[in-house]
């Protein structure tokens, strides 16, 4: 039993904050002020990440938590792909979440691909930024509701239909998009495509002004008669009713434990500037019983303890992960504890610097803005609390809705 | 943290990177791939490296990764107390409860189970190795999911072992641990740190130690001492000239008086108020290490309360999802329902956090390393979510839980002392 971050990761950790630090902190307003103008300053950043995922097998970014384990004959315990893509996260989310999401090549639509594609679409798809569409403007959660339409014709598919929330959907070289082949078939025959940028028929209608990672652009997109070719679906094409739609679920047991690293990082954030700003009026010595410290100490150890026990829960998901334990349920504890344990510490930080922590001379309102995200995408807490409980009372979602 | 040289150059690409002449001179590309290619090689050097030295390093690199795994023998050691738990500890809860007692036959089943063995070392005929508090909060946890106050009542000698073995001085430990191993006259000791006054605080205690010649002489009033009245000595916590410190008190000394003192819960557990009017102890009953640490003594405490708490918030939890699955209302069973469904899964999320967060600060105290911050914000949690669970768990089976026919109302007031307690227990 150790619960410690294993010295091998020390390094990524201390290169990861350092990018939060000396990269992301000082341009994090101006793109929260500019938003749909793309920060240019992550080419060099995302280069740097390339290089760095190249070569190592655990690196940065949401791919390397899809990565096929090497050694998979091995049981001993693993640290692997899952911890660093976490850890690496963290951190960066430390700095900001809005130009973490927006980062050429590390979002869902590459870690969809990583996960899901054969060799030849490994090999063809590489270096390709993709973004990934799932949710339509009739179906958010309910991601089995999909409309977009898939029509074999010839060695093409056809696709039909209007996709809203893509992050980074204009700004990347691709799109990951969710359609289904027959709606007769439900879930099973919901299949993913990768459309590349200029396809015809794929038009970009608007970009979202949004509450918060206002640096992260979130387009909508809608498809005419886009005709992309056969060979771009990703995963097997035949509509496999036993166990079709959980092949395009399962990728959410690696994404959900980084969304909720997003949501740590965010909220530590909050939590180091809080204590730094409030300095001697809040000692913050651990040493006396709750009801003797000042009421803004104890809030802050509340505070921390939550934020511990999110950490704790999202890093159990991911060794579980890189362990090949099965971890829908685990994923899903530690997404809606961080992302409600996210949005519970910004927003207090604010209220309890005060004014100062109101205005835009500090970053603590913006983090109160951005972790709002973190308990919504991806699966809201609601879903979560669903997903959760129909494990643990052994229920469908035809019993409990 | 302090930047490396990596830190440096980081913040210099920033400024690059933002910079327009790049573009005009169409160096972007070629400074990316650059960029690219050094990282890479830099990463290829790294891994060289580790290689190199991997087999020496290989033992300590495995035991240093992080690891949620447990032991085979705490596997089995959970499996079995597990057991117990369910079979006995929960079928004889509801009449200790009652009863404020403990049937004699129970008690000497639970002696039989030999738990004080984890407390004591294995050179004075124990099972304890150098790791034990992990080890410890897994037997509360498996125990408490029966009972809480039967699981505390059943720690208590094991506590009082690891409070000598952690805190008294050589000879002390030479005197007593193998006594709690022997076959007749077992030390019965109990835990006495409460005091019963409003916002009471560990580190300012009223009861007072005074040194005199060759005595210490102490005065003050403990509270809800579990298992103190049957205790044949009580280890108790009073103010000395230079900090707290725990005396070694037998329950017969003149100016010792003890009586029952029943409370919301921990019936079974007989708790008891104990005053001290100038109690003489001879010094060597101060307990003595030489690394003797009143905060580590209370956060061993804290741990296992929370452990505790744990393991009876795992048993509202299984109790209530057979409970919400079988009560049908407006014709399906309530779990289908939302409203109930999320209280659970709440209950779900807070109970594996609160084990996490107790392993953690367990596996820190046990590895040497610094835990006292892990162990308050642990029982910090523990005490705060534990307590939420019980009163859902009692809300869910409505007007049913609030009577004695099922164990949630037991569970209610039993937790409620899980934030309140401090000492008592030692893991």
């Amino acid at each position: 039993m150790n619960l410690d971050i294993p010295k091998k990761f020390s390094g990524l950790v201390s290169q990861a904050h350092q990018v939060a630090e000396r990269y992301y902190r000082p341009i994090s307003r101006k793109y929260d002020k500019a938003e749909h103008s793309y920060p240019r300053e992550l080419d060099l950043l995302a280069g740097l990440l390339d290089g760095m995922n190249a070569s190592s097998p655990e690196a940065v970014g949401a791919t390397s938590a899809s990565k096929r384990s090497v050694d998979s004959q091995d049981h001993a315990n693993q640290n692997g792909g899952n911890m660093a893509a976490l850890l690496g996260i963290m951190e960066l989310c430390w700095g900001d979440v809005g130009l973490l999401l927006a980062m050429p090549r590390q979002g869902l639509g590459n870690a969809a691909i990583a996960a899901v594609a054969n060799p030849q679409q490994l090999e063809r798809f590489k270096g390709v930024w993709a973004a990934m569409a799932i949710t339509e403007p009739g179906c958010g959660s309910d991601s089995a509701a999909i409309r977009t339409t898939a029509t074999k014709l010839g060695d093409e598919y056809v696709l039909n239909g209007e996709k809203i929330f893509v992050t980074s959907g204009e700004r990347a070289d691709a799109v990951v998009v969710w359609a289904t082949l027959d709606k007769a078939l439900g879930r099973a025959a919901i299949k993913s495509f990768v459309v590349k940028k200029g396809t015809p028929g794929m038009t970009v209608t608007r970009l979202e002004k949004k509450l918060g990672i206002k640096a992260s652009d979130t387009a909508s997109i809608s498809f005419n008669d886009c005709r992309v070719p056969a060979s771009n679906m990703l995963g097997r094409p035949e509509v496999d009713v036993e166990k079709g739609f959980a092949g395009v679920m399962e990728t959410f047991d690696n994404t959900r434990p980084l969304v909720a690293g997003m949501a740590i990082g965010v909220a530590k954030a909050s939590l180091d500037r809080t204590r730094q700003l409030l300095g001697k009026s809040c000692p913050l010595d651990y040493s006396a019983p709750l009801l003797s410290v000042s009421h803004a100490e104890a809030r802050l150890y509340e505070l921390e303890a939550n934020w511990q026990a999110a950490r704790l829960l999202t890093l159990k998901a991911a060794w579980m992960a890189d362990n090949r334990i099965a971890n829908s349920k685990e994923a899903s504890i530690a997404k809606a504890k961080a992302g409600r344990m996210a949005n519970e510490v910004t927003l207090t930080c604010v209220e309890l610097v005060g004014a100062l922590g109101y205005g835009e001379d500090e970053l603590l309102e913006k983090w109160a803005r951005d972790s709002k995200i973190l308990d919504i995408f991806e699966g809201t807490q609601q879903i979560q609390l669903l997903i959760i409980a129909r494990r643990l009372l052994g229920k469908t979602s035809s019993e409990l809705k | 943290m302090p930047s490396t040289v990596n830190g440096h150059a980081l913040a210099l690409l920033n400024r690059f990177a933002q910079a327009d002449w790049p573009d005009y001179l169409k160096l972007r590309k070629p400074f990316e791939t650059l960029v690219y290619s050094s990282a890479r090689a830099g990463f290829r050097l790294a891994a060289r490296r580790s290689t190199k030295i991997q087999p020496r390093l290989a033992l300590q690199a495995s035991s240093a990764l992080f690891d949620l795994s447990l032991s085979d023998e705490q596997k089995m050691l959970v499996e079995m107390l597990e057991g117990f738990a369910s079979e006995v500890l929960r079928a004889a809860a509801h009449e200790a409860d009652e009863q404020a007692a403990v049937a004699p036959q129970l008690l000497t089943q639970m002696d039989e189970l030999g738990l004080v063995h984890y407390a004591v070392p294995e050179l004075d005929g124990g099972m304890a190795g150098e790791r034990t508090a992990l080890t410890n909060a897994l037997m509360a946890e498996a125990l408490a999911k029966g009972d809480l106050s039967l699981a505390a009542t059943m720690l208590v000698p094991l506590s009082s072992a690891n409070c000598i073995r952690r805190w008294g001085s050589a000879e002390q430990q030479r005197y007593w641990l193998p006594r709690f191993l022997a076959n007749n006259d077992r030390p019965r000791m109990a835990i006495a740190v409460n005091e019963p006054y409003p916002l009471f605080d560990p580190r300012k205690m009223t009861t007072r130690a005074r040194r005199k010649g060759k005595h210490y002489v102490l005065r003050g009033e403990k509270c809800l001492v579990v298992a103190g009245l049957d205790a044949s000595h009580l280890i108790v916590a009073a103010q000395a000239a230079r900090g707290p410190a725990l005396f070694i008190v037998e329950a017969a000394s003149k100016g010792v008086q003890r009586k029952a003192e029943p409370a919301m819960g921990l019936k079974a557990a007989r708790t008891c108020r104990v005053q001290l009017n100038a109690v003489k102890v001879p010094l060597e009953a101060r307990l003595s290490a030489q690394d003797f640490n009143y905060e580590g003594f209370l956060d061993y405490a804290d741990l296992a309360w929370s452990a505790l708490a744990v393991g009876t918030a795992q048993a509202a939890l299984d109790y209530v999802i057979g409970y919400c699955n079988e009560r049908v209302a407006f014709a399906e069973p309530i779990s289908h329902r939302q409203g109930v469904a999320f209280m659970i899964a709440d209950m779900a999320i807070e109970i594996d956090a609160m084990r996490l967060m107790v392993w953690n600060a367990c596996s820190r105290a046990e590895r040497g390393k610094p835990f006292h911050q892990a162990s308050y914000l642990s029982q910090l949690l523990c005490a705060e979510k534990s307590m939420k669970i019980a009163t859902d768990a009692v809300q869910l089976l409505g007007g049913h839980g609030f009577t004695k026919e099922h164990p949630v109302e037991r569970w209610y007031r039993d937790i409620r002392a899980i934030s309140l307690l401090k000492g008592g227990l030692q893991i």
